[in-house]
């Protein structure tokens, strides 16, 4: 058997484990295993400007390919900044392996240099973590990481690993495993054949039926399953924020977003429904809104891989713990092979009422209360001159609401954002980490002025490592989901809502060598996003800007039902 | 209502926190909690007692069972059980009051352990309402400290909570 060093045997984990890329920023407790990073060309290391974003590229990529994204930070600060994006990745449960540099395990509790117990203040932001004590454990503990990582509900998992596990001159044997088996840790691999039975007589007798996709469709990969229940029953489909793109958002049975910001007419059907098959959807509070108000006449099915998710916050009637894409495949084989006849007239009814509610108030924005270029209006340009198919990478904000709600997803794991952290400066990175794997795609970054500078230090790693992607700032001279807010619950008392002294983005952009343009009247727009787009080669960073007084409608009103929306600065429901 | 969970958790360095950060970071209520190895040193037995309604006991449970450390998890008031809590207890025993303490001792079925010219040392173990009803029978001008250990608890009949 191969003797290597602790350094080593990371690196050749990495390899073994078949990743290509790892994100990180080196520092001291690292320099062993930076120095055999250097010594071999499988693993390709991406240095960033900060170690947030290298998290976050991590991040976006296992959302784009569903395998995990490795980060390498070094201890103290290099630790904790990798926080928010450890934390960005648990709250959407994208799977992740962040290894961080730690003193040497002597000097472990002396508040010893660059010294943070990066175990204890992750603890509650991860899936799993856990410190090497002894070299020769390196290859395990790197398969049991990828592992829990990847199965089950996927989550992030911090190996931290202190410097004089790495020296060089203490080498061991090293062997890659095949596989894991932890007795404490067994994913459920289907579920409960009694439950789906039941959900299904559930839903072929419903007479108000929707089918909610949430994110763990996408991440059991299982879109198509769902699209093929949705077609074999005619049922309507809403995809939530961390779900769009699990049912295409041409298809005219899709209604949209749910929730806060949802459409009128998924949230209407919600309320109304007298079943909900929800697939993968936490049903958190930007969903729900008053959980004792929410949809008192359905009944709720939910299947969730993760157990805990089911009755958190909405008591299921037929709950179901299992693998979305073994549970759709189990529930369409029942639905047609089941003899209950549907009722197609109550159906045609509530189509007929669902269209009502669409064409009453589905996807309108105004246009004439404002000479200024609305931020609803860019992104149905970027969606039609990206035809649909580009991966949009957002920050978070109004823009990243616009963006959810105008670009229409027909295809999983396009559509980029945090949406259970909501964290800003996530998107330049994401869409870094996109456009490294995904080169030949069209990669956009949709921002707000605020949310860029968050991270905008990246636009040199963008340089150095050739990244051509495109960034779509929605200028509006605040932070207008903040202000937002204010207009609404504090007679416009703008506190610290507004961007002052904000930079001239093109100077800035082309002293990093990118291209800079500049949009302030609609009819440039699409000229323009046409030009930009046709630079297939260059980093083009758009500065859009847009109505600084435009809110993000509908809104639900607060502590009420999901029917209870505004749907514009006068009119409600 | 009031329940005992008891849970087999990995003997490793770092999982207790687990469970006790869980609690905290999710607003959980802990009430006592009690860990030591077992006859199996790669694995601790946990017991703790914690107070919620059905919700929030079925949340409890299900997270405990997310933890990657824990192997398996009962609540035992689910079924019938024994539960057990130790608690040493020292109070002034002066004059007329050793007399006094000592039939207290012998009621409770307790045992002095330690005894000098003014303090008396008690022992006392049984369900935590019995160590309750013990504190309350003496004056609390004379008790001086009082240490508990938190509920131990097992299941009736052949049923266990192993590998
Ligand atoms: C790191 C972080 N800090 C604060 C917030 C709170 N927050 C949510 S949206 C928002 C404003 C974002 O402004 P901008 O990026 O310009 O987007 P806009 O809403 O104007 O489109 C703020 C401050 C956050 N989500 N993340
Ligand atoms: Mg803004």
């Amino acid at each position: 058997m191969e003797l290597l060093s602790g350094a080593e045997m990371v690196v050749r984990s990495l390899k073994d484990e078949g990743v290509e890329y790892i994100y990180g920023y080196p520092g001291g407790a690292l320099l062993h295993i930076y120095d055999a990073i250097f010594q071999q060309d499988d693993v390709k290391h991406i240095l960033v400007r900060h170690e947030q974003a290298a998290t976050h590229m991590a991040d976006a990529y296992a959302r784009a390919s569903g395998k995990p994204g490795v980060v390498l930070v070094t201890s103290g600060p290099g630790a904790t900044n990798a926080v928010t994006g450890i934390a960005t990745a648990y709250m959407d449960s994208i799977p992740m392996v962040v290894i961080s540099g730690q003193v040497m395990s002597h000097l472990i509790g002396e508040d010893a240099f660059q010294e943070c117990d990066m175990v204890g203040i992750t603890r509650p932001i991860v899936k799993h973590n856990l410190s090497i004590k002894h070299p020769s454990e390196i290859p395990s503990a790197m398969k049991k990481a990828f592992y829990i990582a990847s199965s089950g509900r996927p989550g992030p998992v911090v190996v931290d690993i202190p410097k004089d596990m790495t020296t060089p001159t203490d080498r061991f044997e090293y062997e890659y495993p095949k596989s894991v088996k932890l007795r404490s840790y067994n994913p459920v691999s289907r579920g409960h054949s009694g439950q789906i039975k039941k959900a299904v007589d559930l839903l072929m007798s419903a007479k108000r039926p929707v089918i909610l996709a949430g994110g763990g469709v996408i991440a059991a990969n299982a879109s198509e399953q769902l699209t093929e229940l949705a077609k074999l029953l005619n049922y309507p489909v809403i995809n939530t924020l961390m779900g769009l793109g699990a049912y295409p958002g041409t298809d005219e049975q899709f209604l949209g977003m749910p929730g806060m910001h949802g459409a009128v007419e998924a949230n209407m059907a919600m309320h109304h429904s007298d079943l909900i098959l929800n697939l993968g959807s936490r049903l958190d509070d930007r969903i729900t809104n008053a959980t004792e108000k929410f949809c008192p006449t359905a009944k709720l099915i939910h299947v969730d891989i993760d157990p805990s998710s089911i009755s958190k916050t909405v008591a299921a009637d037929v709950p179901i713990v299992g693998p979305l894409d073994s549970v759709l495949n189990e529930l369409l084989k029942l639905v047609k092979a089941s003899n209950i006849t549907p009722d197609k007239e109550a159906h045609g009814n509530w189509w007929k009422q669902i269209d009502e509610w669409r064409a009453r108030h589905g996807g309108r924005y105004r246009t004439d209360d404002s000479e200024l270029m609305k931020p609803q209006q860019v992104i149905e340009i970027l969606c039609k001159v990206t035809k649909g198919d580009a991966y949009v990478c957002s920050d978070v904000g109004q823009h990243q609401m616009f963006a959810a709600q105008y670009y229409k997803f027909n295809k999983p794991r396009r559509w980029i954002n945090s949406g259970g952290l909501g964290t800003m400066g996530f998107g330049l990175p994401a869409a870094m980490g996109i456009k490294l794997n995904y080169p030949d795609e069209e990669v956009v970054c949709v921002t707000g002025e605020g949310s860029i500078q968050m991270n905008i230090q990246e636009l040199s790693t963008c340089a150095q490592y050739d990244l051509p992607l495109k960034v779509i700032l929605l200028n509006n001279q605040s932070l207008g989901m903040v202000r937002q807010w204010q207009d609404l619950n504090y007679e416009s008392r703008h506190s610290q809502s507004y961007m002052q002294s904000l930079p001239d983005f093109t100077k800035l952009v082309e002293s990093y060598g990118h291209v800079g343009m500049e949009v302030t009247k609609f009819d440039e727009l699409e000229s323009t996003l046409e030009k930009a787009f046709a630079m297939k080669d260059k980093l083009v960073f758009i500065n859009i800007h847009v109505d600084p007084f435009e809110h993000v409608y509908p809104m639900q009103v607060p502590k009420a039902a999901m029917r209870d929306m505004w749907l514009s600065k006068t009119e409600r429901t | 209502m009031r329940h005992i969970i008891s849970v087999l958790l990995e003997n490793e360095a770092g999982a207790l926190s687990r469970v006790v950060g869980l609690f905290s970071q999710r607003n959980f209520n802990i009430e006592s909690l009690t860990v030591a190895p077992t006859e199996d040193p790669t694995l601790s037995r946990l017991t703790l007692t914690t107070v919620g309604n059905d919700r929030v006991i079925e949340q409890i449970t299900k997270h405990l069972n997310k933890l990657i450390e824990v192997v398996k998890l009962v609540d035992l008031t689910e079924g019938d059980h024994i539960e057990r809590e130790l608690m040493l207890i020292k109070v002034k025993a002066v004059g007329a009051q050793r007399a006094e303490v000592m039939r207290s001792v012998e009621i409770f079925r307790g045992q002095v352990i330690d005894v000098t010219s003014t303090v008396y040392t008690v022992q006392l173990a049984g369900e935590s309402d019995k160590l309750d009803a013990f504190i309350k029978v003496i004056d609390p001008a004379n008790v001086l400290e009082v240490v508990r250990t938190g509920v131990s608890g097992i299941a009736r009949g052949e049923k266990t909570l192993a590998l």
